[in-house]
């Protein structure tokens, strides 16, 4: 029998204005598992994502994590939750430019509140994790799009996280480096146990997942959890 | 034809037996299909009339006991079909086509149709990634080459999906 699902997305609706974002989007997510979120532009697979991160709120429906409704936290209680227990990878790294990539990936350890050496030592291990130990000391803008990547997935990974959200991860890179990216990510996720949400338009990259669920007009069209 | 020409390649690099080819051939380039011993020997028979291959047989020899050899004619052979581009194979899975259009006209919903193709695209888009990434460099060629095709093919899911209504209203008219 399988366990219970760790994130569960039921009939969403979210509009913008006039325009529907999300028209009854039913989704869900294992541990350790990773689902693509396919469809095209503009299709909502993004709104998906961020209601199922906590970031939108959805007009109606239900966000369920780990048997906590989501939707029903205040907003500072969401924040930590985030936090504390989800990652993010975004196209572009998001890295802050002042920082080199070492003390970026330690920045949430920081924030968390780890002592300095620790986290750096923990950051440290990530960047080698993925393959990425030569640009410790650099800033983001001296690293390659790709290098860049595996930072922010570094960064993303360093809380240990339950689930990891990533918005076209390897939009911004070409074949081979997108493809380097999502093998070291996906193998890293894997490791530690998260589940990971992925948004791509990109089929080899959804080729990374384990399921896809295809958002069209706001709504999911292939549902396949057979396991 | 391919098989002769790489059988012809394969020999490019020093003469062999029947068997040793079937081999390395199969090693290469036979992955889920292997050559048969009747195609090795019926090929060999071929290029030896055509004159790309001569045999330097060995002493009280039965046909596998053969060697083979390539001639100037047949390593000019392959170098002219190297410097041959292949055809690109630019049309549309037929039945897939197919399909789409005659669920539209009976009725039938063809969105589903693309859905469940595309399923079916990305498991094994899944099973070839997998492989590639556990693989050789020639895995990593093969698989490669097969995930661009099957991409290609969802592209084209994509877009159909996409235009299914004004198709659906053309097919109709």
């Amino acid at each position: 029998m399988a366990a219970e699902p760790l994130l569960v997305a039921e009939n969403l609706e979210l509009s913008f204005g006039s325009t529907t974002a999300l028209d009854s989007a039913s989704v869900q997510v294992h541990a350790g598992e990773v689902l693509a979120l396919m469809g095209p532009s503009g299709s909502g697979k993004s709104t998906l994502l961020h209601c199922l991160a906590g970031i939108l709120h959805p007009d109606q429906g239900r966000v369920t994590y780990a048997g906590r409704d989501l939707t029903a936290m205040h907003d500072n209680e969401r924040s930590a939750l985030r936090r504390s227990e989800f990652g993010f990878v975004f196209q572009f790294g998001q890295l802050v430019p002042e920082l080199t990539c070492l003390e970026n990936v330690a920045l949430p350890l920081r924030l968390g509140g780890a002592p300095r050496r620790a986290a750096l030592r923990s950051a440290a291990a990530w960047l080698e994790r993925l393959e990425v130990s030569d640009v410790a000391d650099k800033r983001p803008g001296q690293a390659s799009g790709g290098q860049g990547q595996r930072v922010a997935v570094a960064r993303a990974l360093v809380t240990r996280p339950r689930v990891v959200f990533a918005d076209e991860p390897t939009g911004a890179l070409d074949t081979l480096n997108g493809e380097r990216v999502m093998q070291l990510f996906v193998a890293a996720a894997r490791d530690t146990g998260a589940a990971v949400v992925l948004v791509t338009h990109e089929p080899r990259v959804a080729a990374y997942s384990d399921h896809e669920a295809v958002v069209r007009d706001g709504r999911v069209r292939t549902r396949e959890y057979a396991r | 034809m391919t098989v002769g020409h790489a059988l012809l390649g394969l020999l490019e690099a020093g003469p062999r037996h029947g068997y040793d080819l079937k081999r390395s051939y199969d090693e290469r380039f036979g992955h889920d299909r292997p050559l048969h011993y009747g195609q090795v020997y019926s090929t060999l028979a071929r290029l030896l009339k055509n004159g790309l291959v001569e045999v330097e047989s060995e002493p009280g020899a039965g046909p596998e006991r053969k060697k083979y050899a390539i001639t100037d004619a047949g390593v000019s052979d392959v170098g002219a079909w190297l410097a041959q581009p292949e055809k690109p194979e630019p049309y549309l899975q037929s039945t897939l086509y197919t399909k789409v259009v005659l669920a539209l006209l009976t009725g039938h919903d063809a969105a589903d149709v693309l859905d469940t193709q595309r399923a079916e695209h990305l498991r094994l888009m899944r099973d070839l990634t997998r492989r590639r990434d556990g693989g050789d460099l020639a895995d990593q060629l093969i698989c490669d080459h097969a995930l661009f095709h099957l991409e290609a093919d969802l592209r084209w899911l994509e877009v159909t999906a996409a235009r299914i209504e004004q198709l659906a209203a053309q097919v109709r008219a």
